[in-house]
């Protein structure tokens, strides 16, 4: 078991490593610094701003300092909000991004995991067919198709609920569902297939024959090796999501870090990008790892490669 | 198709096969059909209608469809046709869908096909870097590239080419591997041809079904991608236009003219829908036992 989970967290670092490098290498041979500014700096000015921010130091060195800083959590200056380093900005943002996703997570869970297991209990019936055929269309809406038209319905035509903004449980409606709804898609197909396979097993069927009571069956013995594929689905999940959520702040205006994100990219503040692009990265990778460590620890033949 | 000659089994060639499967599948005939009449709509619509692209007509600002002379799907909030718009960002998003799904294609056929076809530990650590490439998030790596380097549309095509190729590279790697023990392959080396030639001559045109199903649903995913990007404005640049970038301005003006949003947006999810289908479809219909 430990030589998996160690197997497993080295594989990640080269992971990591290409991540932060490449991230690095293609800031630096981008045409044009961050000092570029319309308006030309004095000489003596331009310099000691480079010089304030390493950038008259050899690249290698840079890269060396930059890995440093990461190793110690460091990501930064941002070079366009004067005054802030990048962590200060992660950590205003993040809570909020990582509020958005967790909701949006849940509700697709639960969601997808519910249409799933009904449309395998009702499989070919009608039910199956609207499940299937609503999720093949949630799958192929995009998160940005969604967002507008559910504001333009909820929010401008009905009024029920705000169109932007973060404050209070309502504001967090729309964003949820409009960030969700692909991954409720997905989720809802996956578990599907693996509960139609499940359900056709021989222990369920034993488990039908000693007279147990539907519920028990499906909820007790077929859900927890049905959940499998949509475990290892969680990781690109949440990388979808992630992504997701950066057009979703965007649109519903919500101060997470995504919306950082956007605007760092908007005003060519590379720090702001690179920092955001390494965080989210790291976090992806992250959770990966955990998912195939969670999927070892529950199927005892992942470990044995 | 050589190797189904040479096996021997009865003459009904692949395609054939595909025809019938696709024949019992109404709805992927219907989205493959209505993907034709899209196509056409966005190659012509922009020849032939009465309004450039990004032509002002200062009369009829924010129309409603319809309202106003001949602006079928009204006028944008600077009195734009939306009508040739809507089409003409199609012809952008369908390039660059195409474009990028080439380029994914070049390096995933090539990189999957050597992989397979050496084995051994040249496949491990071709695939090993595959694997690698896979935990990256690249859609934030597009966004730096975007940022970095500008918005030229040739750098969208290769940076979204870039990052879709890893599935079909895995998939042309197992379609590989199973096709180099087959008896062609070895007839092939021993009559003296070269690695190269075997993979260019016999294991690539052999691909071909995996990689149509492939390439299929590979398409909607660079066009999700490459709207994404113009939605966030990092991607297409006024006055050219993209389903994404007109999504995006239509969720701008949505509350005084819904319809700058609507149209846009139910081309670009019919098309990627219909492409999504036709891709399921195919797979279904090439290969019997992905299902």
């Amino acid at each position: 078991m430990w030589s998996f989970v160690l197997k497993r967290l080295l594989s990640a670092i080269p992971t990591l490593f290409l991540l932060v490098a490449l991230t690095f290498f293609l800031m630096r041979v981008a045409p044009g610094g961050p000092f570029d500014a319309e308006r030309a700096l004095p000489p003596e000015v331009q310099a000691q701003v480079e010089a304030a921010y390493h950038l008259d130091e050899p690249v290698w060195r840079q890269f060396g300092r930059y890995l440093g800083g990461l190793m110690q959590g460091d990501l930064g200056p941002s070079y366009q909000y004067a005054g802030y380093t990048v962590n200060e900005l992660v950590a205003q943002g993040f809570p909020v991004s990582l509020q958005l996703g967790m909701a949006a997570l849940l509700l697709a869970l639960l969601l997808g995991g519910g249409a799933g297991i009904l449309a395998a209990l009702k499989y070919n019936g009608p039910a199956d067919h609207g499940i299937m055929a609503l999720a093949m269309t949630g799958l192929a809406l995009p998160n940005f198709v969604v967002a507008p038209l559910l504001v333009l319905a909820f929010a401008v035509t009905l009024a029920w609920l705000p169109a932007g903004g973060w404050d209070g449980p309502a504001s967090l409606v729309l964003p949820v569902l409009a960030l969700a709804l692909p991954q409720v898609a997905a989720i809802a197909r996956l578990m599907r297939g693996s509960m139609i396979e499940v359900l056709g097993q021989g222990y369920v069927r034993a488990a039908r024959a000693k007279g147990l009571p539907e519920y028990r069956v499906v909820l007790v013995h077929a859900l927890k090796p049905a959940l499998m594929p949509v475990l290892s689905y969680l990781g690109p999940a949440t990388a979808q999501l992630i992504t997701g959520s950066v057009v979703i702040e965007q649109i519903f205006s919500i101060p997470g870090l995504g919306r950082h994100f956007v605007q760092g990219a908007l005003n060519r503040d590379y720090t702001v990008v690179m920092g955001v692009v390494v965080f989210y990265g790291a976090l992806i990778i992250l959770f990966n790892l955990i998912v195939d460590l969670l999927y070892g620890v529950l199927d005892p033949r992942v470990r044995q490669r | 198709m050589n190797a189904a000659d040479l096996s021997g089994a009865p003459a009904r060639s692949p395609w054939q096969d595909v025809r019938q499967a696709l024949r019992r599948r109404p709805a992927v005939m219907a989205s493959a059909a209505l993907l034709l009449v899209v196509v056409l709509l966005c190659l012509l619509v922009p020849l032939f209608a009465p309004y450039a692209y990004d032509q002002l007509d200062l009369q009829s600002i924010a129309a409603p469809p319809g309202a106003a002379g001949m602006h079928l799907f009204g006028t944008d909030s600077v009195g734009r046709d939306l009508f040739v718009r809507t089409f003409h960002g199609g012809r952008m998003s369908l390039l660059v869908g195409f474009a990028g799904t080439l380029v994914s294609l070049a390096i995933g056929v090539a990189w999957g096909a050597v992989a397979g076809y050496f084995g051994g530990r040249v496949d491990q650590s071709m695939m090993r870097v595959v694997d690698i490439l896979y935990a990256l998030p690249f859609m934030f790596l597009v966004i730096l590239l975007m940022v970095l380097f500008g918005r030229h549309l040739l750098l969208m095509f290769l940076a979204i080419g870039l990052i879709n190729w890893l599935d079909m590279a895995r998939v042309v790697r197992g379609q590989a591997l199973a096709l180099k023990r087959r008896e062609f392959v070895d007839a092939a080396r021993l009559a003296g041809l070269r690695d190269a030639e075997i993979i260019r001559r016999h294991i690539v045109p052999n691909l071909i079904g995996a990689v149509v199903v492939c390439a299929t649903l590979t398409i909607p995913q660079v066009i999700l991608v490459e709207s994404f990007l113009s939605f966030l404005g990092l991607g297409v640049q006024e006055p050219a236009t993209s389903w994404g970038a007109l999504v995006n301005e239509g969720a701008a003006d949505m509350e005084a003219a819904p319809w700058t949003l609507i149209f846009p947006a139910g081309f670009l999810a019919l098309t990627l829908l219909c492409f999504n289908l036709v891709g399921d479809g195919l797979r279904d219909a090439l290969d019997p036992k992905s299902r």
